[in-house]
Parts: structure tokens; C-alpha cells; sequence
């Protein structure tokens, strides 16, 4: 039989490479271990090894295609006494199934293609606010969030950026590809590993009036710059009557990606959320990443700009237009529905999305708000969804103590409590730190399933 | 086993504690005029020492000797005299203002105005200071007007702060003076922050960063230092040495090191050590210091040698922790009588304008209490309007501040 060598993930996250070179050519004999390929994502580049002794017997792919999707096939490796006729068969080979999916981030050793639920691309809302007939681009978030950064650096000479890994590697996760080489390293700016250090020189810089914007490579390692953040940053303008504020954003990935644990792995909204003087977006979207991340380096008080890892490879359609700006504080309703109202922010709305469709094929409609922005928070598009469903689930992956979920329950008693017509019930994540293990986490963070049941039960259902 | 040492916790302890002869003699002090001056561009390996030693001016019979001497004229030195004489008045009333209940709280500066003072004379406008609770002579020293300062302890009606912050964290973006944080040093890498800021705009303007030598032991400072020197920061990196953090001597936080000036070694970043309480010596060093900022040549390290005579704030009592008599036997003297011995020395003063001069300040800063007086003190007469309590949290104000507002009444 023979065996079919597919695209690898070098990393949890990873959706799609190039194959950069091939090592082998058909009709090679190869062993266990041989070296068959070059891959390239926008993260790294690294080997394709064979697991077992063979022929090649086709190569799929031509050298140098670029965004081939994890677990495509790349190459048939041939058995003893086999011909290339077999390799039709193959073929047809099963698409790519969800990269969150993928089992191990082992990156050398090929992965299986197996069957999964498709992805379901989140379908680009419509936005009240764009023009009729608005053309759009599919645009991954991680290009969309480069893009804002660029656009607002041509705009105004004081935008700069600056953490680990910005300039020479183009960003931890490469969401600043492109941008030393267009603005310099004066503007672009590699720092020293010092997440309270770098974000004290942020902050005495915006206090000159430059327009920084901080990167942490997560949010999970801003804890050590908390003190700068909130008791510089947020408060200064206050303390100072009116003196001196700092126009600036602190941007990275929040939140759980896939199996990087405890430590790299926390939701820190509500945190930040809690705090006078800070404004708070998390983006869903590829659009509102664009358009939050320009208002967000546009506004003259500290933003706190949190992004999620799995999202940032992942497209959605971008409005194509010179200056898409999306105001701060402004919900989006992600789609409507009539029986419950599902709220929630980041990764999250895609959960709520694909429960939407469980419960519609239940006959429950529900009505999805993607939140955008965490502070200030849009109660007044809460409390009218309310007003038509009469009930509310609550969805975030950080956890359920003090959090965004409490504070929108609190909001709907505040304004809407004589609408509903049950409990506000909060989807969470389970309250641990975050187990490594596949399963563990899994059964820690939301799902669509989870966000499904607590619609349910608000329905009574 | 035979020989083996058993190991025991090193705690470093003051020389000597309440109730023993106070004793300097571990502090080694130059004469006066005999540590050189080296060019701004100099290499930093090639000054190592003067980061042991201590720059002085002033010589025991209050003549300016040596490299370091000759910056500055009679008016000049009579204006630096003024500033301390000023800083000390104004100390002294609001210290009694506190005692009176007519503020929480108030943090002295005695015996350490020549810092402060003099530093201030070597900026230019436009410059920014990064400053501690200790350096309200930089204020000073400009001319910011003493009525708002005491608007601001007294948290009245004229507060210009508003009612929002501590007595004493004064904040004034017009005189370079950064809003003082409690946290401390946070300051202190935001200076750097603010210094690399101006390189980037390719704008003139230097920063200035302050520490205390207690909070040198915060990240903030070694962070600051680590930028400072990666990238060149036009700044000047002060520290402050009181020899006292609250009641932790200064060893605390300087540990196995000889000086707070060496941390700047490992950095490869010019450390000058200089007498704290000599007017000429901080200013001459202060200058330096800032011509080779302003000439793009990085960032220097000063080690300011002083004592903290008084109190740390209104809530210390330092016979707790200190010898009473202990600021008598402070080698290094007094920076107003110094500088005053100074100028009478050379013939432009004397023990009449002294005098003269110490009432009509008795004068000013009375008048600027009763001025401020007059618009409330914490506990009576008029206050902060509960209308600013909303602003300023952000640039513009949100929708739910205003309605908060609007429930209050304002």
C-alpha cells in the first residue's frame, strides 16, 4: 500500500506552508529518516523527514507553492514491488481538516489526513456602517492587523512599534512582516527581553508625544508590566490634571492558543477591562482587526489590543476601502436571531456562531453579538438584543471569577432585567490554570457544544 | 567533615545605630579640585575610577578649585543660593502646615537642596525631568510659581492637580517636570523611554531620570540602564544617595557594589560620583553630563553623594533608626552655608544680605501661604469641584463618566 506523506504542522496553530524545495526527486530510494523536503510557513522553515523506508513515487506539489493546507498530501511513497499506478487512488486524499484539530505539534513527523468537521469560514456580517456594494478582500487576521500598522505608520510619522522579535524576525508570530523593512529601525524597533522594562520606555515615549505601539509576544508575559501599564499609563493623565497622557497601544495575543499550557495561555480581559483610564478592544474579525487596530493607534489614551493566536491565520473578508476605521466601544451583531442572545469577544464569537447553527437546526434562533470592544462595553446593544430574546449566555475562554461574563451580567440586571425571561447563564473556561494535555484542555475552554447547552437551558429547553 | 564551613546569612548592617557615636569615617572624600575632568567623549573605560571617587568644588576655606570650577558667575551663584534658601523656607512652613492639619502629609528636602537646585541650572527649556518626591528644586530653580505648589498640598479650590494626587507629587509639563509617580522608579526607565523619544523625532531635547538609592534595587532601574546603553539615550541617569531609604541604610540596596555610580560599569555607561551638598560640583557635573546628552554621545550615570538631614516624610521619626546628632557629623557639610561661605569668600555676599535675604523669602513664602490660604486648605475652605473628579480619565469623556457626573449633581 502505498503511503502518502502529508503536509506537516510545525506548530499547533499552523493552517498552511509553502513547500520551498523538494530533497528528493521521483524514483529515489529513501530510509527511515531521510530528509524529503523544505517547508516554509510564515513562522519558520523546517524539514519533512520519512517515517518509512520506500520509493517516491510522486511528488504532488511542485517546489515553491506556497499555501498548502496542513495534512494535504505532498508526496506518495512507494512499498516494495509497487508501481506508480497505485498512486491514483490516492488522489482524492480527504481536504485539509481543522489545523486546531491537528493532534500533536510533532513537526517532522508527517500527520495522517483524517476526517473532520469542516471548518466554517465565519461569514463577513453586514456591516451597517459600510457603504452598499463595499468590495472586500479575504484577508487572514495576522495580515490585517500588519496592514493597519503600516497604514497608520505612512499616515503619521509619530506611530512607531516596538517589543521582542518586531524587527529582524518580523514578529513572534509574524504579524509585523514587512514593516522594518519599509520604515527603518528607528521605527520598528527590536528591544531587549524586559516586557516591565520595554513597556516603561513605551510609555515615557508616548508621554513625548510619539504614538507607540507596544508588541507582547502574549499578554501572559505583560504581567510583569502591569505596574507600568496601570499605574503610569492609565493613570498618568488623571494624576497629572490633564497634563499628560499617553496616546499608546500594548498589542499581542491573549487567551489560549493550542497546548502551550498554564503560562502561556490566560485571558487577561477582565483585568484590564477593570480599569479607569485604559480602553479595551479584543477583534474577532479580520475587519475589526484592521479597522480597531487603526482606532485603537489613533486614539490619544492607552489601548489595550488583544488578539488571539489560532485567529490570526485565519481569513475573512476586508472591506476594500483607503481608511477602514472602527470606533471603539461599538458591538457588532454577528447575526441575528430572535430566542436567545449569545455575547461574546474573540475566538469566542466563533463558538457562538457555530452553536447559532446547532440551535437553529433545533429551531432555536439565536442572536450573536460579537462584543469588539471589552471597554468601554456596548450595554446599550446588549440590553436591545435582550429586549427582543428575553435571554442572554455569556461566552469567554478566560475565566468565570470576576470576569467579562460577570460584568455583562451584572449590565443586564442593570438595564434589562425586566426583559428577562431567565438567568443569564456564563460559558467559561473551566477554573484552572490550563492543562497542557490535548484532552484536559479541551474539556477546559468553550465549545460550541458548551455555548449550545447554556442557550438551551436559558430557552429552557 | 573536618573543615567544612558552615554557611550563615550575610545581612549588611549600618556602621552605627541610635544611641552610638555617629561615624563617617568609612566615607572616603577627596580634597576638593583634585579629581579631573575628562573631555564629554571620552571612553567610558577610561573614567572607571571616577565612579570611586567624589567630585568637589568647594575646598574647606569656600574657594572653587580644580577642572570643575569656574561655571558660573556671582548673579548665577547668588540665584543658586536664592533657589535653596527658598526651597528650605518653603520646606519649613509646610512642614508646620502639616503639623497644623492643613495637609495629610508633606517630604522635606534639608540638607539636600544643592541637588536638585543646581541640576535644574544645566537643562534648557523644553528639556524633561523624570523626578522623585525629593527634587521639587527643579521646580523651583524655575521660577514655578510657590502658590501652586502650596494650591496642590493644601488640595484647595486652585489645586492645579485638581484634587486627583498626593501633596507634594507636583506635575508641570511647562516647567520639564514629569508627574511623580508613588510607585517608585517607575520614572526612571519612562525617562529613557522619553530620551530615546527625542532621538527618534531627531528633536534636541534631553531627558533627565531621578532615582532614590533605595529603589535603584527596582527593575525599573536596571531596565532604564540596559536601554539607556543599548541605544544611546540622550538622558542623564541621576541617583540620588541620602544614605537613607526610610530607615534601610543605603547598603541595602547598593550591596556588594562600592558605589551606586558602579552599576553603571556593566553597561559601559560614563559614572560620575560627585559631593551632593557642593552647588558647583552638581552643577559642573550636571552640565557635563548634559552637553555630552545634547551632543548625541548617550546617556552618563550620576551618583549624587548627600544626606537626608530631616525626616523622611512627616510620617518618619528617625531617632528609631539613626543617631540623633548623626546629619552633625555629615562630612560633607551643608549646601546653603557651603555655598554661602562661598560667596562671601569671593566678596559678593555677606552675613547682612544673608540676613536680609533669608527674611524677604520668610516674606515671599508667608505671603504665598496666605495666597493659597485663601482658596482652602484639606479641611477647610474651598475645594476641588467634585465636577473634575470625572475629567481626565480619558482625553474626552465617556458617555457613563458624564452620566456618573450628571447623578452628582455637577
Amino acid at each position: 500500500m502505498p503511503i502518502t506523506i502529508t503536509m506537516p504542522a510545525l506548530s499547533p496553530t499552523m493552517t498552511e506552508g509553502t513547500l520551498a524545495r523538494w530533497l528528493v526527486k521521483e524514483g529515489d530510494a529513501v530510509r527511515s529518516g531521510d530528509l524529503l523536503a523544505e517547508i516554509e510557513t510564515d513562522k519558520a522553515t523546517m524539514e519533512v523527514e520519512a517515517i518509512d523506508d520506500g520509493i517516491v513515487g510522486k511528488l504532488l506539489i511542485a517546489e515553491g507553492t506556497e499555501g498548502i493546507a496542513v495534512n494535504a498530501p505532498i508526496l506518495v511513497l512507494l512499498g516494495e514491488g509497487e508501481t506508480a499506478d497505485a498512486i491514483t487512488v490516492l488522489a482524492a486524499a480527504p481536504p485539509a481538516p481543522e489545523p486546531a484539530a491537528a493532534p500533536a505539534p510533532v513537526a517532522a513527523v508527517p500527520v495522517v489526513a483524517a476526517p473532520a468537521s469542516a471548518p466554517v469560514p465565519a461569514p463577513m456580517p453586514a456591516e451597517a456602517d459600510l457603504p452598499e456594494g463595499t468590495e472586500t478582500v479575504s484577508t487572514t487576521v495576522r495580515d490585517a492587523l500588519r496592514d493597519a500598522m503600516a497604514e497608520e505608520m505612512r499616515r503619521d510619522a509619530s506611530v512607531f512599534l516596538m517589543g521582542e522579535e518586531v524587527g529582524e524576525y518580523q514578529g513572534a508570530y509574524k504579524v509585523s512582516q514587512g514593516l522594518l523593512e519599509e520604515f527603518g529601525n528607528a521605527r520598528v524597533i527590536d528591544t531587549p527581553i524586559t516586557e516591565h522594562g520595554f513597556t516603561g520606555l513605551g510609555v515615557g515615549a508616548a508621554f513625548s508625544g510619539l504614538k507607540p505601539i507596544v508588541e507582547f509576544m502574549t499578554f501572559n508575559f505583560a504581567m510583569q508590566a502591569m505596574d507600568q501599564i496601570i499605574n503610569s499609563a492609565a493613570k498618568t493623565l488623571y494624576m497629572s490634571g490633564g497634563q499628560m497622557g499617553a496616546s499608546i497601544v500594548f498589542r499581542g495575543p491573549n487567551g489560549a492558543a493550542s497546548r502551550v499550557a498554564a503560562q502561556h495561555s490566560q485571558c487577561y480581559a477582565s483585568w484590564y477591562a477593570h480599569c479607569p483610564g485604559l480602553k479595551v478592544v479584543s477583534p474577532y474579525t479580520a475587519a475589526d482587526a484592521k479597522g480597531l487596530l487603526k482606532a485603537a493607534i489613533r486614539d490619544p489614551n492607552p489601548v489595550i489590543f488583544l488578539e488571539n493566536e489560532i485567529l490570526y491565520g485565519r481569513s475573512f473578508e476586508v472591506p476594500v476601502l483607503d481608511d477602514h476605521v472602527v470606533p471603539i466601544g461599538r458591538a457588532r451583531i454577528a447575526r441575528t436571531g430572535g430566542d436567545v442572545t449569545i455575547v461574546a469577544f474573540s475566538i469566542c464569537v466563533g463558538h457562538a456562531m457555530d452553536a447559532a447553527e446547532l440551535l437553529a437546526a433545533e429551531g432555536i434562533e439565536a442572536e450573536v453579538i460579537d462584543l469588539r470592544s471589552l471597554r468601554p462595553l456596548d450595554v446599550e446593544t446588549i440590553a436591545a438584543s435582550i429586549r427582543k430574546t428575553n435571554r442572554c449566555v455569556s461566552v469567554e475562554e478566560g475565566w468565570p471569577a470576576c470576569g467579562i461574563g460577570a460584568e455583562i451580567a451584572a449590565s443586564v440586571m442593570e438595564h434589562a432585567f425586566d426583559d428577562l425571561d431567565a438567568p443569564v447563564v456564563r460559558v467559561s473556561g473551566e477554573d484552572v490554570p490550563l492543562p497542557y494535555a490535548a484532552n484536559l484542555e479541551r474539556l477546559a475552554l468553550p465549545d460550541p457544544e458548551r455555548v449550545a447547552e447554556a442557550a438551551r437551558r436559558v430557552c429552557y429547553r | 567533615m573536618a573543615g567544612e564551613t558552615r554557611l550563615s546569612l550575610h545581612v549588611p548592617e549600618p556602621e552605627v545605630r541610635p544611641g552610638d557615636t555617629p561615624d563617617f569615617s568609612n566615607v572616603a572624600i577627596d580634597r576638593a579640585g583634585t579629581i579631573r575632568r575628562p573631555e564629554i567623549d571620552v571612553v567610558p573605560e577610561e573614567i572607571r575610577d571616577l565612579a570611586f571617587s567624589i567630585i568637589r568644588v568647594l575646598n574647606r576655606d569656600a574657594e572653587a578649585v580644580g577642572p570643575w570650577s569656574g561655571l558660573l558667575d556671582a548673579d548665577e551663584l547668588r540665584d543658586g543660593l536664592r533657589h535653596m534658601m527658598t526651597l528650605r523656607a518653603f520646606d519649613a512652613r509646610m512642614m508646620l502646615a502639616q503639623r497644623q492639619g492643613k495637609t495629610s502629609f508633606y517630604m522635606q528636602h534639608l540638607g539636600e537642596e544643592a541637588v536638585a537646585c543646581a541640576f535644574r541650572k544645566a537643562l534648557a527649556p523644553g528639556d524633561m525631568n523624570f523626578p522623585t518626591y525629593r527634587q521639587a528644586g527643579l521646580l523651583i530653580a524655575d521660577d514655578y510659581p510657590l502658590v501652586e505648589m502650596m494650591n496642590q498640598i493644601f488640595s484647595n479650590e486652585r489645586d492645579p492637580l485638581k484634587g486627583r494626587q498626593l501633596p507634594i507629587m507636583y506635575s508641570s509639563r511647562a516647567h520639564g517636570f514629569f508627574s511623580i509617580s508613588g510607585n517608585l522608579a517607575t520614572q526612571f526607565v519612562q525617562a529613557v523611554g522619553w530620551a530615546m523619544a527625542s532621538a527618534i523625532k531627531h528633536d534636541s531635547k534631553i531627558a533627565a531620570a531621578w532615582i532614590g538609592d533605595g529603589s535603584t534595587a527596582e527593575s525599573d532601574f536596571h531596565a532604564g540602564l540596559v536601554f539607556a546603553s543599548t541605544y544611546k539615550a540622550p538622558v542623564v541617569l541621576n541617583i540620588v544617595n541620602n544614605q537613607w531609604a526610610i530607615s534601610t541604610f543605603q547598603g541595602i540596596a547598593r550591596g556588594g557594589a562600592g558605589t551606586f555610580a558602579a552599576r553603571g560599569h556593566g553597561f559601559a555607561i560614563p559614572a560620575l560620583r560627585v559631593d551632593g551638598n557642593d552647588y558647583l560640583a552638581v552643577h559642573a557635573v550636571a552640565r557635563w553630563a548634559v552637553e555630552r546628552a545634547r551632543a548625541n554621545l548617550g546617556p552618563t550615570l550620576v551618583e549624587y553623594v548627600t544626606y537626608r538631614a530631616g525626616a523622611h516624610s512627616t510620617s518618619d521619626d528617625p531617632t528609631a533608626y539613626r543617631p540623633q546628632t548623626e546629619s552633625d557629623s555629615w562630612p560633607l557639610g551643608d549646601p546653603v552655608m557651603r555655598l554661602k561661605a562661598h560667596l562671601i569668600r569671593i566678596g559678593a555676599w555677606s552675613e547682612e544680605r544673608h540676613a536680609q535675604a533669608e527674611a524677604e523669602i520668610a516674606d515671599t513664602v508667608v505671603a504665598a501661604q496666605r495666597e493659597a490660604e485663601r482658596h482652602g486648605t484639606l479641611h477647610a475652605g474651598g475645594h476641588p469641584s467634585p465636577r473634575d473628579m470625572f475629567e481626565g480619565v480619558y482625553a474626552e469623556m465617556p458617555p457613563h463618566l458624564r452620566r456618573q457626573r450628571q447623578r452628582a449633581g455637577y
